[in-house]
């Protein structure tokens, strides 16, 4: 940090506001409880006690309006993608998208009549996790390349709160 | 006295407890549920028109994502049709394996069902329980097929391979703990009082109903109908085992938890039995037309090569003709269809989903009751949707 | 025709009463299956559930021979709990007329399973007390189990690296 940390003493750091905010948020990404098909009962077994989601700050919350993540877990189906949409747009910003298992990264096996290939033709995916279904590692692993992405991002507090534009992380 | 006004809510596609993507519109009075319409095919993927496209060892890894929770079962159900098709007969290893590890699946299945039922009605601890205990079967999934749910594991005409060194050893330890975390689900459910008043004379649906609604499995065994596919019209040398089918007496949802505590505690026993009576031998059929080569030969041999080529490509025929095959699933019975035409695809492949015709029943169960007890009637459905849609 | 066919119960007890409104008695691999006229659907079902003790209505389903005379054919299955046996009836439906009376009369399980028939085969079911699509939207075209019916929707060029 720019600042002289001498004169501050033990109890204060000073930080950069951006590194804050996306420090708090990434410690606390609140998943919808928004399971699917196969792929929610490999994100249950995530969540309960062999795995244990929670030590990583990350809590299912049951309402979208609680939620800043949602984590599409199973096959996206014609009928169901509205339903998706209005749930993500009930969502607060930030909020980021988890494509979770083969199904909804592409449509996985089923390229059939009924089924959207890929979430991506609707919501803006953050990061794809491939498996059918993803072992509960890869669900945590992709977890935490979110958070990886979170910390990347640059003024997009001060952006929401009218002080200049967001910038877009370097690759 | 004011006048009521029936409120229609909706519940669902996106809800905790409606076990998928299940959307319930529920028509009430008060508190008070006047009418209930189900909606379903949110996770319709169309595996039935799939399969008409895909060659008959192809169909199979779709199987696993119908009821999602047991995918052994829906695995075994296909390949005893497609072997009825064929006529073949199985070797007696490959038998005694698919039995043990359809049972163990059946525990999976009843270990999330126990987990989900109690999350619902309010029981964390249970959940978390049932988490632990399933993993273990889950690795032991794993180990065997490389796939901790998806696992592809049975094929027609026997098993895709051997079980490792050190199953038996596995297994035994399965069946040597398992009984003692039933007791401890048993300690934390049946005598307690809330789960006692949340559960009894909930959902009641009288056997003669259940019989009319097609309602199979343990949901019709807590009615008090003592039918059960695997001793009525055993597959996969069931005959041989020794069983209890419970029933139950009062068909409410107190008594079908309490006949799926004793389907868990007899799979366990038919675990044993089974594992006792497992001798070595071949795991494939004697019929080269349908079943691959050994991997041995495939990497060393062009005859192998050609061999595993041709049924990977083309697929095996199979004899014009119907058959239909059902087998007790964790959730009721399963049922295959499959219409040949004489070709390597399957004509037609009707899978008759327990999940799905069981829901039928859900107006009748919940009708008059209160809307908090419709989560306990869901969970004591057991349903799954991957199942119901297809 | 086989021996198994001629001794099975329900044929001998259908042959008695219906001779006329049997098409097809057929055995394979054990499984005795009875083509029926469709008009007498009904009449044979209730004689089944109520005489012969064939009480759970398993499954209803439904076959598209496209490109044949008559093109559908409804399948129904049927178990008798007391005696633990299986018995198939078929019913031909022809595209000009795609309806058969509704069987919820007899089992309330027939509703569910009446409904998908219609959703993916397009087959109407006279008497049927709501009879909506089940699985596809309320907006949908077209029934998709139909053979006619491209596996990828109508409205997607068919992608042509593999083989469906």
């Amino acid at each position: 940090m720019g600042v002289d940390q001498q004169p501050l003493g033990d109890n204060i750091i000073t930080t950069s506001l951006d590194g804050l905010v996306n420090w708090a948020r990434k410690s606390s990404i609140w998943p919808m409880t928004f399971g699917l098909a196969c792929c929610a009962i490999e994100m249950m077994a995530t969540g309960a006690s062999h795995h244990d989601l929670d030590r990583f700050g990350i809590i299912f919350r049951a309402s979208p309006r609680q939620s800043d993540c949602i984590i599409i877990a199973g096959t996206v189906t014609k009928k169901m993608l509205p339903v998706i949409k209005t749930v993500y747009e009930q969502m607060p910003e930030p909020k980021w998208v988890v494509a979770m298992g083969a199904c909804a990264c592409s449509g996985g096996i089923f390229d059939t009549y009924s089924v959207v290939q890929g979430i991506d033709e609707a919501l803006p995916v953050d990061v794809y996790i491939p498996g059918c279904p993803p072992r509960p590692e890869a669900l945590l692993f992709g977890l935490m390349k979110l958070q990886d992405k979170i910390m990347k991002e640059r003024n997009s507090f001060g952006s929401s709160i009218g002080l200049g534009e967001r910038l877009e992380p370097a690759a | 006295m004011a006048s009521t006004e029936i409120m229609t809510v909706n519940m669902g596609p996106q809800h905790p407890s409606t076990h998928g993507v299940l959307r319930l519109v529920v028509e009430l009075d008060g508190e008070v549920i006047q009418k209930i319409t189900p909606h379903i095919g949110y996770l319709h993927r169309g595996v039935e028109k799939l399969s008409e496209h895909r060659t008959y060892h192809q169909v199979l890894p779709l199987t696993d994502r119908l009821d999602y929770l047991a995918p052994m079962s829906n695995n075994l159900g296909y390949v005893l049709a497609v072997e009825k098709l064929l006529g073949i007969e199985i070797p007696e290893r490959a038998q005694t394996v698919r039995v043990i590890l359809t049972e163990l699946t059946r525990l999976k299945s009843h270990l999330v069902w126990i987990a989900c039922h109690a999350l619902d009605i309010g029981a964390m601890t249970v959940f978390i329980y049932a988490f632990r205990e399933r993993e273990k079967v889950m690795q032991l999934y794993e180990k065997i097929s490389g796939a901790r749910m998806t696992s592809s594991y049975f094929r027609v005409g026997g098993l895709s391979a051997d079980v490792y060194d050190g199953f038996e050893k596995d297994v035994q330890e399965i069946i040597d703990t398992f009984p003692g975390h039933f007791d401890t689900y048993e300690g934390l459910l049946t005598k307690n009082t809330i789960w006692m008043q949340r559960t009894i004379g909930n959902g009641v649906i009288s056997a003669e109903d259940a019989i009319n609604y097609g309602i199979t499995g343990p949901a019709l065994r807590g009615s008090g109908v003592d039918w059960d596919l695997r001793r009525d019209n055993p597959y996969s040398g069931y005959e041989k085992y020794n069983f209890q089918v419970p029933v139950g007496k009062n068909c409410d949802t107190y008594d079908r938890y309490k006949v799926r505590l004793v389907e868990m505690r007899e799979a366990v026993k038919i675990i044993k039995q089974a594992l006792d009576s497992l001798k070595p031998g071949p795991v494939l059929a004697d019929a080269p037309q349908v079943c691959y080569p050994p991997k041995e030969e495939v990497y060393n041999t062009i005859e192998g090569l050609i061999h595993h080529f041709k049924i990977a490509s083309e697929g095996f025929p199979v004899p014009e003709g119907e058959v239909y095959q059902s087998v007790e699933n964790p959730k009721g019975e399963l049922g295959y269809y499959i219409v040949s035409d004489g070709g390597t695809k399957p004509y037609r492949m009707r899978i008759r989903p327990p999940s799905f015709v069981n829901l039928g029943a859900i107006e009748k169960m919940a009708k008059g009751a209160m809307i908090a007890d419709l989560v306990a009637v869901i969970g004591t459905l057991d349903i799954v949707l991957g199942e119901i849609d297809r | 025709m086989t021996n198994m066919a001629e001794n099975n119960r329900a044929v001998i007890g259908l042959k008695g009463k219906f001779a006329s409104s049997l098409l097809e008695i057929k055995e394979f691999r054990g499984e005795v299956t009875v083509t029926v006229k469709k008009e007498d659907i009904i009449a044979i079902c209730k004689y089944l559930k109520e005489e012969l003790g064939y009480n759970m209505l398993t499954d209803v389903t439904a076959v598209d021979y496209y490109g044949k005379a008559p093109r559908f054919m409804l399948v129904y299955n049927l178990y008798s709990i007391p005696a633990k046996d299986r018995i198939r009836i078929k019913a031909p439906v022809d595209e000009s007329d795609t309806s058969i009376a509704s069987a919820t009369c007899l089992w309330n399980s027939a509703n569910f399973l009446e409904r998908e028939v219609f959703d993916l085969f397009g087959i109407n079911f006279t008497g049927h007390p709501d009879q909506r699509r089940i699985l596809m939207a309320d907006d949908w075209v077209g029934h998709p189990l139909r053979k006619d019916y491209p596996l990828q929707g109508p409205d997607r060029e068919p992608y042509k690296g593999r083989l469906s």
